[in-house]
């Protein structure tokens, strides 16, 4: 087996008093797609934040690509090739869309580069292309999705986390989202991905993990966590 | 129009435009870290003496002093933001009114121990006779400062609003944590809009010195100025510091013609009531 592109252990995040995640350990292979699931408040978007080193890990290593990265401040992470599109979106609204992805692209110096990269992302979302001069401020709910996707992809990384994609769009604007992760991955991107909605998940993520109140307490392949009773059941807490 | 009502008019942009120019700073300052840097108008007062000891070491006019004392200025602001405003960023908002209060106090009692209370001021001689076109005659200082002073704020907004280092500083100012996913440091381009705040207010301080006194509390006198100007044209905003400065040069000018000198002042300070009684966020700054 190949080594992990990413590797969790034990990580812990503690806010004060509060327990945020608790003890997660997972791993990413390169050139999968690997699911986080678990109910609202389970630790996913937690546990994103503190790989992408948004928020401090309190205990645990995290390992992307055979180094630690536990500790190091986010836009030296993000500069190793691991870009998080982040809860809630939080693109530069008083900026025109294709300046948010420009920002992006800030790890990446080459000029010729950039433009290569921007025309990627217009290729994938051609309404970005179409908006580009529109502050992004003023963007639908989708839009905004597919900026903060782009904008992640600007920095041409070897790892997407993506955090919720799927929160508060329409179906078919999902599916169009989740279309685009399956191509993106088929042109080798390797994608985390924290999830809410478990079918939605499962359909494209090769392996998943599942988080319940700040802990993983399993895993397996989508494909056979799809069927697993155990998983409805940490879902809908009975039992 | 009478020529002598164009000629103040005239005056008043120019001196306007420098009112902008050393408001830019202290807007842009606001703008990128919601901090009111208190020590702006010392910060003018150390390039008025910058350009006076370039001319007495060695006779030097703006064209050496403009950029001395911005390169000097900006050095100070990168040092007065690593080495002050980044920590007190951090405690609570009174701390960072006393922070850069007590930074002004400290600037001004060094000029007045190193340069005394005495009023300096460089010679007229300094750049030649006035100019004269057709009817209207303007000082080649103030003609100087003047037309330097709108290119350095229109230059000010370029940066910011079309470069990838304006992008990025708003994208600080906007939100941190995020820049940093983008793998901006945030300290950095606040040092940079420290950099290019003072800088530009080293540029303005140059200029003013060439046709106002210099002395260690000149720099209060100032700042009354710079923050009347930033209020009125919205905090935040170096397009509005440019409209709010030439507005105010202009009705400075015109009520000291028309009115009288003495009641320049009142005029300026009662519109400016008046404006932020209407419109509380300033001309263009956001509500």
């Amino acid at each position: 087996m190949t080594a992990p592109l990413l590797a969790v252990r034990n990580l812990q995040v503690r806010y004060g008093d509060l327990i945020g995640v608790a003890d997660v350990s997972f791993e990413v292979a390169p050139g999968s797609i690997v699911a986080l699931l678990g109910s609202n408040g389970a630790g996913k978007t937690t546990t994103l934040n503190a790989i992408a080193g948004i928020v401090p890990a309190s205990a645990g290593q995290i390992e992307f690509a055979g180094r630690a990265i536990a500790g190091e401040p986010a836009y030296a992470i993000v500069r190793k090739g691991l870009a998080l599109s982040p809860e809630g979106w939080r693109l530069f609204v008083q900026q025109s869309v294709e300046k948010n992805l420009l920002l992006g692209a800030t790890p990446v110096g080459d000029k010729a580069r950039i433009q290569h990269q921007l025309q990627r992302v217009y290729a994938v979302f051609p309404r970005l292309a179409e908006r580009r001069k529109q502050q992004a401020g003023t963007m639908s709910g989708g839009e905004r999705q597919m900026l903060a996707v782009g904008r992640a992809l600007m920095s041409e990384p070897k790892l997407l986390l993506l955090d919720e994609p799927s929160l508060g769009l329409a179906p078919a604007i999902i599916e169009t989202m989740y279309e685009t992760f399956l191509r993106l991955h088929k042109e080798g991107l390797t994608v985390l991905l924290a999830e809410q909605s478990v079918d939605l998940a499962l359909e494209v993520a090769s392996y998943a993990y599942v988080l319940q109140v700040g802990r993983s307490v399993l895993c397996g392949p989508a494909r056979d966590l799809l069927n697993n009773p155990e998983v409805q059941r940490i879902y809908l807490g009975v039992g | 129009m009478s020529s002598i009502l164009l000629q103040v008019i005239v005056s008043g942009l120019l001196i306007g435009a420098v009112y902008a120019l050393f408001s830019s700073g202290l807007t842009l300052i606001w703008g990128m870290m919601n901090v009111i840097n208190f020590a702006h108008g010392d910060f003018v007062m150390l390039a008025m003496y910058t350009a006076f000891l370039v001319w007495t070491a060695f006779g030097g006019g703006p064209a050496a002093s403009v950029p001395i004392a911005a390169v000097v200025l900006a050095t100070i602001g990168v040092l007065s933001y690593f080495l002050l405003v980044r920590h007190i960023m951090r405690g609570p908002m009174l701390a960072q009114i006393m922070g850069t209060f007590g930074l002004a106090l400290l600037l001004r009692y060094s000029a007045f121990w190193y340069f005394g209370a005495n009023f300096k001021t460089l010679p007229d001689t300094l750049l030649g006779p006035p100019f004269v076109f057709g009817s209207i005659r303007v000082d080649a200082p103030r003609l100087l400062a003047g037309t330097i002073g709108l290119i350095v704020t229109l230059s000010l907004h370029l940066i910011l609003t079309r470069t990838a280092l304006g992008s990025r500083m708003l994208a600080v100012s906007e939100d941190a944590t995020a820049a940093q996913l983008m793998g901006i440091r945030p300290e950095h381009m606040q040092a940079a809009a420290w950099a290019l705040a003072a800088g530009a207010t080293g540029i303005a301080g140059a200029l003013i010195a060439t046709f106002f006194y210099t002395s260690p509390t000149v720099g209060e006198t100032l700042a009354i100025v710079a923050f009347v100007t930033v209020a009125f044209g919205g905090f935040g905003s170096v397009p509005g510091a440019l409209l709010a400065g030439l507005l105010i040069g202009v009705i400075e000018a015109v009520s000291a013609f028309m009115i009288g000198p003495v009641y320049k002042d009142v005029i300026v300070y009662t519109l400016f009531v008046l404006v932020l009684w209407t419109r509380p966020q300033g001309l263009m700054g956001k509500a």
